[in-house]
């Protein structure tokens, strides 16, 4: 190693992460160059994009109040955003930080996949229909009803828990069971938010169709999902018809 | 002794005030009503003893202590709601015994007490029924046994009877009353059903717009109304126009519409523009102790009685025969009219809390 002479030995580092800075180069800095470029090339309706240089673009972005509305609530959704990450994302990291060996890789797991993400945006699209079903039940909730386990000396928490709770069950049912038909079969989200890399049955089927172009597999996948779909469905409101049928008419 | 007491008890929501600086004391043992039209302020006030509502201004006591700020479940009064309030998802038996699962009681005490309750509001047998398999009638007496369960010192009911038929009620008011004063448990009333109020109360307070337009035994509320409103929403009346004349130690001259009468006045002020009522079933048809005579304007059979509109010098007087047999004379007929001046009452007129 001693022999290398010094122009080699400084050249070594650069050769060896040529490949890496070509690819640098040409995916981003090239794009970047050229949509800076861009941005100052005159547009027309008629002819596109001229090769005359102009500032109008950018006179014509921050004079218009269209787009100060829209940059605004992108800092806001951005600020938004970072404000919960601090919220949740302390707490979670001091949890995480203080876990034993094994639970702390596993949790690390969850948080860093993209299963959390699919959970919690599926969870943000399906949370209104559980909230209309609930909804539902807690109107036809006499509020005397209340007042009658307080004034049975009920505290206020075990008037919930005896007495509201169990009446509302129903509608808690019923949403649990749309809610669940609902995210067995998404496509779209677990698709946009798990990306190819965390397949549901439903994402696994369309994979099947124009994927690998096997239709009879892809078929088959989106039968199985139906019927083992409709069958917990079917099973868990019988469930809830037996369970309820002397309370309520 | 007082037991209950209500000084200058308010609720105002924003502009509005349901009730107005109430003053009211109930003895133990005592059945009181509150009595009035739907916005009188009734219900609210019961709420406030209840304690699901907080009064804007004013005192609640009980026993002696100051309850104002007590907390509902902290009270220990028993109350029967107008939607009865069962919990549906709950037996007869686990209705009845809530309260003393709530108090922690032992399971087999439980089971006993329940029973001695259900046995009270005479439904025994039908502890493992849902309220949903009863009928409104049963649904009520198991309202009324749950809250009695508890063995409170003080039991609310709030307009009770209004879902039953009129029979059942009937039947109700009476065997309601029998236990009340079998357990002498002191009891307040909310109703708008003045013969609910008359059946069942020791005394009545008839409230109006949020205070009270009068407080007596049901007789006195009825023979004896303090105020206008009192007048004419116990019962109907007869509300005649009068102007006073002058003011014996006992009644007052009063000319009504050209002719003159003596009205008790029972120490009361009045002067100037008044009203005399007199009760239909108080006037009667007379043949040689006519004091006046009419033309019958309508008549109309309901049973029990006829009830007759007729046209005096008065002016059109609501007259209630009994049914003795023989139909009154038909419509547009002369009759002769009496009356004595002890039944004629007088109140000065447009006076909305009268001198009670």
């Amino acid at each position: 190693m001693a022999t290398l002479d010094d122009s080699r030995a400084g050249a070594a580092p650069w050769l060896l992460s040529a490949p890496a800075l070509l690819l640098f180069g040409a995916l981003l800095l090239v794009p970047l160059v050229l949509t800076l470029l861009l941005s100052f090339r005159v547009f027309s309706d008629v002819a596109g994009v001229q090769t005359a240089y102009t500032l109008k673009n950018y006179a014509e972005v921050v004079s218009d109040p269209y787009y100060a509305e829209i940059f605004l609530r992108t800092a806001g959704l951005a600020l938004a955003v970072t404000l919960l990450s601090v919220l949740l994302g302390v707490p979670e990291t001091i949890v995480l930080a203080r876990m034993k060996r094994p639970w702390q890789s596993l949790c690390l797991l969850i948080v860093l996949g993209p299963l959390l993400s699919v959970i919690i945006a599926l969870t943000h699209v399906l949370v209104p229909f559980m909230v209309m079903s609930v909804w539902a039940t807690l109107q036809k909730l006499d509020p005397q009803v209340e007042w009658a386990g307080l004034s049975l000396g009920g505290s206020p928490l075990r008037v919930f828990r005896r007495v509201v709770l169990p009446q509302i069950m129903p509608g808690v049912l019923s949403g649990s069971i749309i809610v669940f038909a609902l995210s067995a079969s998404a496509f779209a989200t677990p698709a946009l938010i798990g990306g190819r890399r965390l397949k549901v049955v439903a994402t696994a089927a369309y994979d099947e169709f124009l994927g690998t172009l096997n239709w009879p597999l892809g078929a088959s996948i989106a039968v199985l999902l139906l019927v083992a779909n409709v069958a917990i469905v079917m099973g868990c409101s019988r469930l809830a018809e037996r369970r309820f049928k002397h309370v309520f008419e | 002794m007082t037991f209950l007491t209500l000084q200058g008890l308010s609720k105002r929501y924003g502009d509005f005030t349901a009730v107005e600086h109430l003053d009211l004391s109930v003895e133990r043992g005592e059945f009181l009503s509150l009595l009035g039209p739907s916005g009188c302020g009734k219900t609210t006030t019961l709420q406030m003893i209840a304690g699901f509502v907080t009064p804007s201004a004013g005192r609640i006591t009980l026993g002696g202590r100051d309850i104002t700020q007590e907390r509902p479940e902290k009270r220990g009064m028993g109350v029967v709601f107008q939607s009865y309030a069962l919990f549906p998802h709950m037996t007869v038996a686990g209705n009845v015994g809530f309260g003393l699962e709530m108090r922690n009681m032992k399971r087999e005490e439980r089971a006993m007490r329940v029973a001695e309750a259900l046995d009270l509001v005479r439904l025994k047998g039908l502890d493992a029924r849902y309220p949903k398999e009863l009928s409104g009638g049963q649904r009520q007496r198991v309202a009324i046994a749950r809250a009695l369960a508890m063995r409170p010192e003080l039991l609310l009911l709030d307009e009770p009877m209004s879902n039953l038929d009129a029979k059942l009620r009937e039947e109700m008011h009476i065997e309601l009353r029998a236990i009340q004063k079998r357990l002498g448990i002191t009891t307040i009333l909310v109703t708008h059903d003045q013969v609910e109020a008359m059946t069942m109360s020791d005394r009545i307070a008839v409230l109006h717009k949020g205070r009270i337009a009068q407080l007596s035994t049901p007789f006195d509320a009825y023979e004896r109304p303090a105020t206008p409103f009192a007048s004419t929403f116990l019962g109907r009346t007869n509300t005649l126009p009068g102007e006073v004349l002058g003011r014996n130690p006992r009644c007052a001259v009063v000319d009504v519409a050209g002719t003159t009468l003596h009205v008790p006045h029972e120490g009361r002020e009045v002067e100037g523009a008044v009203h005399v009522y007199i009760r239909p079933e108080k006037v009667r048809l007379a043949n040689g102790d006519a004091r006046m005579h009419g033309r019958i304007a309508n008549r109309v059979f309901i049973g029990n009685q006829w009830l007759l509109e007729v046209d005096t010098e008065l002016g059109t007087l609501r007259v209630a025969q009994p049914n003795y047999g023989a139909p009154p004379p038909e419509e547009g007929h002369e009759v002769g009219l009496a009356f004595t001046d002890d039944d004629l009452r007088v109140l000065t007129r447009e006076s909305a809390h009268g001198n009670a």
